[in-house]
């Protein structure tokens, strides 16, 4: 690891981290990979803080991920799903989180619909705040294990041709992917229909295609997204059978792929409409090295930002 | 308040588009009215050299909350804050809770007004029954009531087959229409303008089309009917476009801009303060060059302020769940003074126009003005006096405003409404 001191309370988006924060992210989750590898997969490095996971919107994997990061970081644990708090008896959002405040909580590691909403908290109160996904904003530690996942593979990233297909409008992933990849270098291919990837995303400075072909045509890593159908009104395409023929990736579509491309998906998959079975258990798939991964990120953001916590 | 029988405004450049006249010149106030200054012998003189002495300031847009939410605002505090932001007058928006759809409601609002009205309160009556869209007001009651003009403002009306019907009966009582142009289905759940930063940030956009159809409904049934419709609060480029096409061809359509929509764009979104959620959203920057071009060209004559207050607990929020609104009596002359005027865009006596003249003119009133036996409503700006903007000190109840702790060059510096003044900074 170089000089650099990570200086951030909050993990609220990629779009806020430099090439220098995201690689010291990544440098250290290097470090806590070996820990899940070990007999004893428990470090202290949180013992006597508390870490709330806060889930406003359902997540299993992400939370799961967290929660089991937090363990081997040793931290204390308590864990609040949006039915059993008080948001449900008319609470708001700030005063729940100045609750947790009160219990001197050191971290909030919070999940929500509303884009935005962990800005809010990180600006009111004095616990770390950690974005486990807010609305189709941002998604920070999918991108920063993606990102690791990459890096770990090919080996760098500056340089490398990356396609995110799907559902990009309403995808926190495809944004924060697309920001992580940038600010490390890597020309990033956004691909879906037209009405779910509008031409604006240009403006980050990726390119834009509404054709499959085109958009997987010499890329050295594939990210396939579902269709958030929890997320979107109807009317953006006619029916998940077309999308999965103009955009799912197949034995016939990944005839365009490069034989080393790596095939990514951060779930849960709805195989057969965006990515094949065969190809989602095939040898270029790393869909479980990303599982793997997400927990030496978690651990390591969890770290990092723990030790800005002012108390 | 300092009441005076008779005084002298005195060294002033009055600024009068009624009139034309732009020079430095004394008006004189007896008894409420405007009088020769040359006829009052015993009258105190009050110095405003170096100030802009101007009619009355109209605010067509304001929404005083009470009844349903005193919580946000009241007609009183409204009021205040419309006469520290220099309005002798304002139209109060009916979505009031229950909505102002009835002779009563409006009897309230103008018992209420006579007061606890600091200004002068003019009620507006909804167009449909609790602004539902489905059946029309109670229009000729509230006309006898003693409502200026109709407006559902909050929503627009989805069936064109019963605005149209509405237009042609409010023809008939000499009420203008002022149009909340929205399409409902393309606005959907959108909290911001659809373009590139609601696709950055991740967040449902409002199409401009949704205004823009709406605009172009309106612009079909005013030339139809040939009746007056007031587009309200405009936001969008294309929107001005087919405004001034209209306009150019004497269809009788008006229209508004919001100082919020002339100073700030959707970037502002990307920290997600609340205090820049509001609709119709802020656009983009070449909307808000389009509408500046429509205020120096002519095609939109009114600046209306949308005031839309709303309680801190309310806002300090998600910003999806935040109501959409935010104030601005109390901003509007400083931040307009900077975009429009010190900007070079308008000269005095046009800046003054989209808040006298042109609102005057959509309401069909014609006692504006700083002539020999009109009422004395008079607001007096000072252009160069600096204020930062701090709205714990607002007199309005509410704290909704993405100006706060800004630095502006100009203010109204009193308001005179009635031969009275009910501010005064001089």
């Amino acid at each position: 690891m170089g000089k650099f001191t990570w200086t951030k309370k909050d993990l609220l988006s990629i779009y806020d981290l430099n090439a220098e924060e995201i690689c010291c992210i990544l440098d250290t989750a290097e470090e806590f990979k070996k820990v899940s590898q070990r007999n004893v997969k428990k470090v202290p490095a949180l013992r006597g803080k508390t870490v709330v996971n806060f889930f406003v919107e359902p997540s299993t994997r992400t939370r799961m991920s967290f929660e089991l990061a937090e363990q081997r970081l040793s931290a204390d644990i308590i864990n609040i799903s949006a039915s059993l708090s008080s948001l449900q008896k008319g609470e708001t959002l700030l005063d729940t989180a100045r609750n947790i405040e009160a219990l001197q909580a050191d971290l909030i590691v919070m999940r929500h619909s509303a884009a935005g909403a962990h800005v809010l908290l990180a600006d009111k109160i004095k616990c770390g705040v950690l974005n486990a996904g807010d609305g189709a904003h941002s998604h920070p530690t999918q991108a920063l294990l993606d990102t690791f996942t990459i890096r770990e593979k090919k080996g760098k990233i500056k340089g490398l041709k990356v396609a995110i297909v799907g559902d990009i409008l309403h995808s926190r992933v495809a944004r924060s992917d697309a920001w992580a990849l940038l600010k490390l270098g890597a020309e990033v291919r956004l691909a879906g229909p037209s009405t779910l990837v509008p031409r604006e995303f240009e403006k980050m400075g990726v390119k834009v295609c509404h054709n499959l072909k085109e958009a997987i045509k010499g890329v050295d890593v594939v990210n396939l997204l579902r269709i958030q159908h929890e997320r979107q009104k109807a009317g953006f395409f006619p029916s998940t059978g077309e999308y999965s023929k103009f955009f799912g990736l197949n034995e016939e579509t990944c005839k365009y792929l490069k034989p080393d491309t790596m095939i990514m998906h951060p779930g849960p998959i709805n195989r057969g409409i965006e990515l094949d079975s065969s190809l989602a258990d095939g040898s270029r798939s790393v869909i479980l090295e990303q599982v793997t991964n997400g927990l030496a990120v978690r651990m390591a953001v969890l770290f990092l930002v723990a030790g800005c916590v002012k108390k | 308040m300092n009441v005076k029988k008779e005084f002298i405004l005195s060294g002033g450049k009055v600024a009068d588009p009624f009139s034309g006249v732009e020079a430095k010149r004394d008006i004189g106030v007896k008894n409420g009215k405007i009088v020769d200054p040359k006829s009052l012998k015993k009258a105190e003189k009050i110095d405003v050299s170096g100030k802009i002495v101007a009619p009355g300031f109209i605010d067509l847009h304001v929404h005083l909350r009470q009844p349903g939410n005193s919580a946000a605002e009241t007609i009183e505090t409204g009021t205040k804050a419309a006469a520290a932001g220099g309005f002798t007058a304002v139209v109060a928006m009916p979505n009031t809770s229950p909505a102002a759809d009835t002779a009563a409601a409006i009897e309230y609002l103008n018992y209420h007004a006579g007061r606890s009205g600091v200004v002068k309160v003019f009620p507006c009556g909804c167009m449909t029954k609790d602004i539902a869209g489905t059946e029309m007001a109670p229009i000729g009651s509230l006309k006898n009531a003693g409502v200026v003009a109709l407006s559902d403002d909050g929503k627009g009306i989805q069936n064109h087959e019963l605005m149209k019907h509405i237009v042609e009966y409010a023809k008939a009582l000499n009420l203008p229409i002022l149009d909340h142009c929205e399409d409902e289905n393309l606005k959907g759940d959108g909290v911001m303008h659809e373009g590139v930063w609601s696709t950055l940030l991740g967040m449902k956009g409002m199409s401009p089309a949704s205004e823009e159809l709406m605009v172009a409904r309106n612009i079909i049934f005013a030339r139809m009917v040939d009746w007056k419709i007031h587009l309200q609060h405009l936001s969008s480029k294309e929107s001005v476009e087919q405004v001034r096409a209209a306009r150019k061809r004497g269809i009788p359509v008006t229209a508004e801009a919001t100082p919020h929509h002339i100073a700030l764009t959707d970037e502002c979104i990307k920290k997600f303060d609340t205090n820049y959620k509001m609709n119709p959203p802020l656009r983009s920057e070449e909307d808000r060059k389009a509408l500046i071009a429509g205020l120096a060209d002519g095609t939109i004559t009114v600046i209306a302020t949308d005031h839309a207050p709303h309680t801190p607990t309310a806002k300090l929020v998600e910003f999806d769940y935040a109501p959409f609104g935010i104030i601005g009596l109390e901003t509007a002359i400083p931040v307009c003074l900077k975009e429009l005027y010190h900007s070079g865009v308008l000269s005095i006596s046009d800046f003054v126009a989209k808040f006298t003249s042109g609102p005057a003119a959509v309401l069909g009133l014609d006692d504006r003005g700083l002539k020999p036996g009109n009422a004395a409503n008079i607001t007096i700006i000072d252009t160069e006096r600096k204020v930062k903007i701090d709205a714990n000190k607002f007199y309005s109840k509410s704290r909704n405003t993405p100006f706060n702790g800004m630095t502006f060059k100009g203010k109204a510096v009193a308001t005179i409404v009635d031969g009275k003044f009910v501010f005064n900074e001089l």
